[in-house]
């Protein structure tokens, strides 16, 4: 179980700091699959990240980040360790080139095992099992990366990822370099780990509303470094409460419908510059319910059970 | 998928781009030392010569003579001034430098660049003689010709210099080639029926300029060594001086028993220094085209 | 892997026949006529001039068709003959290539091994430490941008003739007999440190900074940062690392040899250490083509056997290439 509140990252550039993550609260309930989405340079990269490992010219600022009612010292590299793979794991946006080119896959899982105070011989019947879970053979183990074609690469570092059962799974954009055959089974397989008890809980990080609609309980939706919006599935595709939502959605293709019928709305303008954010709601300048208050910064609160928006309107368009 | 976001006017993003490198360039220190050493040599060659009030080969002078007023560097054991053969000797150098960089950048960018962007049998052959040459010590090569060569010229030695220098040039464009002629702009370019040399020399080479640059660099210093040490033995131009001619002469005529350290410390120090320069200059430019070097 | 090396071999043939093509190609080639500019310089008496052009053109087999000229020059090379010097007549070219030859595996053996292996060392440990590396860095780049021969020439004014505290020339003392006694063997050694020295410095700066440009990359690299989520140590991450970097240390290794022998060679003429080096500089002085000729074939040999081996140990270390792919750059 996660508990996130407040939590601020920045990135340290010359020409300042951006601020990735600007005060982001939620939190994701065992057995929940949590999806998080929004476009590029929303910060939800950098959420997944940072709950596991801070990068090089990642800044922490502030905030606290709770698994299971312990708290997570994600700003201290060394404190972090004993979490990180145990309880924290990360399938990462690289995982196809994930692996070490010049180990045997089996020898180099040995020595990651070995290092972390594991018994690599041990752990082995385990790691077969759900090898062959995921649709590969024993003898992976004893291949080179080079051997081994991008999606097989991609289902070994998922396995390896969550040999140790661990009570968070962040799943960083794994299926964005996939062709759509592919992204079923590996978004299958994330459903089917949750389900066997191999992850408690799990954030999938992708852009990609339409496979978050197939495998997520819930979807949260960023932008510009803050939350807009977090609900069930359901209600995001059918009732999403935040304007920024309803217009993602609206700009999505629909089977059918041709272009010379009706065009795609899309949503005009860029988002702003995260070196210095404006002050308010940042979604005002492109949204189309914008009205005054919104020069003021509307809370992430709670209008339904289970269902948090970030939108002085929200309330009004909950009801109708 | 989404898409949300519409694209912003490309020509105002080039031109931040090109401020941002200049801006970048003036900030890296690497970057200005390496360039400032190098000016002071470079105005030494071009305007040294001016200021030598002897000429560098005639024996007018007291022999063996230390630093002094009247000769600046000293004078060799044939009493000849020292600072005339320097500043002499400097700029056959840096004519040598970018002659023979010129000549190895110029069949490195050309064997580069088809190889890599035609591929197959012309890459198949190319790279079968780029690994002959690369393989060949190309000293040796210099030593045997140039030592059939009575009578050597700069540009003679610089073009064979070039001859022999760009394999591994050659080697590096044609595997930024190779990746560049994958990417989309290049299909486009072919689509519209653009000639191959358009290609190469219209959208692959600008988009590599920063990495061609920086070959050039280390192409230029390599002559420069490269020609010092053929000097040395002696196989350099016989008409001119140059400044491993000196350390030849300064070594062939018991200077380091005799301790007339004005002869060969000069040479020797400002060929490390040029090409030290040409060094620093490189990484430093090397963190001004890719942003993510650059320290914070 | 058999396929990797195959290929390799057959590239260094085919250099083989094109250097030694290019050494026989170049006399012949070039303005003027060779054996009349040999004879104006050795003749002393007008009457031997007929005589002595007479037998370099049977030397040089130039009164036959050149086709034939070849295929003789390739015989008589099979056959070790490497002609006769002509300053030191009629000292076989191989017997004065036989005598300067440990000098100058001497001074290049342990320099390339010692420089390399140092070099990688001090370059991955200065990838780790920056204060480390502000050292390294600067002094690398120094000592890769020095001329060999420069060094040589430094360190022989100060520790030879400034402070006297290391000899200035010549293999061993000139005073001695070269006999296995353990005098003649210090002064052997005595003699060997300053060249050695000068040729291991400066190689060394090229591979400390190879090095620790390889280890920064590698460190950056997705396995390392991917190991490194999961909590592996830095030992582990920095192993990885380290084998990683050595990869193209030793195609560079390959790619070096021809600079460092040229560089072996004029540290041996600034010490006038009786190498290879100071052979080929006998013989430019003297207009000696047959030793000039010799010695050229001989590094060409040399290097390319050089080249195999390092081949070789690549296929050995990089497990890629044994899956029968062509593992990093060929």
């Amino acid at each position: 179980m996660l508990a996130v509140s407040d939590l601020k990252i920045h990135y340290r550039t010359l020409a300042g700091s951006v601020k990735a993550l600007d005060g982001v609260s939620f939190s994701v309930a065992d057995g929940e699959i949590m999806g998080l989405a929004g476009e590029s340079g929303c910060g939800k990269s950098t959420l997944g990240k940072a709950l596991i490992r801070l990068e090089e010219r990642m800044q922490y600022v502030g905030g606290e980040v709770r698994l299971d009612d312990k708290v997570l010292p994600i700003a201290d590299d060394k404190a972090m360790n004993p979490y990180r793979f145990r309880e924290v794991s990360i399938v990462p946006q690289y995982a196809m080139s994930a692996l070490n080119p010049t180990r045997r896959i089996g020898r180099m899982i040995d020595e990651l095992l070995d290092a972390r105070g594991l018994k690599g011989a041990t752990l082995r019947p385990e790691l077969e099992r759900r090898l062959a879970i995921l649709g590969l053979a024993p003898d992976v183990l004893g291949m080179y990366p080079i051997e081994l074609s991008g999606g097989m690469k991609q289902r070994v570092v998922m396995v390896l990822s969550t040999l140790l059962d661990p009570s968070l799974l962040i799943a960083d954009e794994v299926t964005s370099a996939l062709d759509v055959a592919s992204q079923k089974k590996v978004a299958g397989a994330l459903v089917e780990f949750r389900d066997r008890g191999y992850v408690k809980s799990m954030i999938v990080v992708t852009h990609d509303l339409a496979i978050l609609a197939q495998v997520a309980d819930s979807i949260m939706i960023m932008y510009a470094g803050k939350l807009a919006e977090k609900a069930p599935t359901r209600t995001i595709v059918e009732a999403p409460a935040h304007p920024y939502t309803r217009l993602l959605l609206g700009s999505l293709p629909e089977v059918g419908i041709r272009f010379e019928e009706k065009r795609l709305p899309g949503i005009k303008g860029r988002p702003p510059s995260l070196l210095s954010p404006p002050v308010g709601c940042r979604f005002r300048d492109r949204c189309p319910l914008a009205f005054g208050k919104c020069v003021e910064e509307p809370p992430f609160i709670e209008i339904a059970p289970g269902h948090q928006v970030a939108c002085w309107k929200a309330d009004a368009h909950a009801q109708g | 998928m989404t898409s949300t976001t519409s694209s912003s006017p490309a020509a105002p993003a080039a031109k931040r781009g090109r401020n941002e490198i200049l801006y970048f360039a003036f900030r890296n220190t690497k970057l200005v030392i390496g360039a400032v050493v190098f000016l002071i040599f470079l105005l030494g060659a071009i305007f040294g010569p001016m200021f030598a009030t002897h000429e560098p080969l005639t024996f007018d002078a007291p022999p063996g003579l230390p630093p002094s007023a009247d000769y600046w560097f000293g004078t060799t054991l044939f009493g000849q001034d020292v600072f005339s053969q320097f500043v002499h000797g400097l700029r056959s150098s840096f004519i040598v430098g970018a002659l023979g960089g010129v000549t190895a950048a110029v069949i490195g960018m050309l064997v580069g660049f088809f190889a890599g962007y035609r591929g197959g049998i012309i890459d198949e052959v190319l790279n079968m003689l780029t690994n002959v040459v690369l393989v060949i010590p190309t000293f040796a090569v210099l030593l045997v010709v140039a030592a059939y060569l009575s009578v050597r010229g700069l540009g003679t030695e610089a073009m064979f210099i070039g001859l022999t220098s760009w394999p591994w040039a050659a080697r590096a464009i044609r595997a930024q080639t190779f990746s560049l002629t994958s990417r989309d702009f290049v299909g486009m370019a072919r689509l519209n029926g653009e000639s191959t040399f358009r290609i190469i020399f219209g959208e692959i080479a600008p988009n590599m300029s920063s990495y061609l640059v920086m070959t050039f660099i280390l192409l230029f210093g390599g002559a420069i060594l490269t020609a010092a040490t053929l000097d040395f033995i002696g196989l350099g131009p016989t008409d001119s001086i140059s400044l491993g001619l000196m350390m030849n002469y300064s070594v062939m005529n018991a200077a380091l028993q005799l301790g007339m350290w004005w002869w060969f410390v000069p040479p020797g120090l400002a060929i490390t220094a040029i090409v030290g320069s040409l060094y620093v200059m490189n990484v430093g430019l090397d963190e001004v085209f890719n942003p993510k070097l650059r320290a914070l | 892997m058999l396929r990797y090396l195959a290929r390799k071999l057959f590239i260094y043939i085919l250099t083989f026949i094109v250097a030694v093509t290019i050494d026989w190609a170049i006399p012949r080639f070039m303005p003027g006529n060779p054996v009349d500019a040999l004879v104006s310089r050795i003749a002393l008496m007008p009457d031997a001039n007929a005589a002595l052009t007479s037998y370099f053109m049977a030397a040089f087999n130039l009164d036959q068709p050149l086709w034939q000229q070849y295929l003789n020059f390739w015989w008589a090379l099979f056959n070790g003959d490497l002609g006769r010097s002509i300053m030191l007549f009629p000292t076989p070219v191989t017997t004065l290539i036989g005598r300067a030859l440990p000098y100058t595996l001497g001074l290049l053996l342990p320099s390339i091994l010692l420089s390399w292996y140092v070099g990688n060392v001090v370059g991955a440990l200065a990838a780790r430490r920056k204060l480390l590396d502000n050292t390294v860095l600067p002094l690398g780049y120094l000592l890769t941008a020095t001329p060999y021969m420069w060094l040589g020439i430094l360190l022989a004014w100060v520790l030879g003739s400034s402070l006297g505290w290391f000899p200035l020339a010549f293999g061993y003392d000139q005073s001695l007999k070269a006999e296995w006694t353990w005098k003649f063997i210090s002064s052997l050694l005595y003699h060997w440190i300053l060249p050695f020295a000068s040729l291991f410095l400066v190689a060394l700066g090229g591979w400390a900074i190879g090095m620790r440009n390889m280890i920064i990359y590698e460190l950056e690299s997705d396995y390392a940062n991917y190991l490194m989520a999961l909590g592996a140590p830095q030992r582990l991450v920095r192993k990885y690392a380290f084998r990683n970097a050595m990869l193209p240390q030793i195609t560079g290794l390959a790619l070096q040899l021809g600079a460092v022998v040229g560089g072996a060679l004029v540290t041996e003429i600034v010490f006038s250490y009786p190498g290879l080096g100071w052979l080929v500089l006998s013989g430019i002085q003297n207009q000696d083509y047959f030793v000039i000729q010799g010695v050229f074939l001989f590094i060409i040999v040399g290097v390319l056997l050089a080249n195999l081996i390092v081949d070789v140990v690549y296929v050995i270390v990089d497990p890629r290439t044994r899956v029968g792919l062509q593992g990093d750059a060929a």
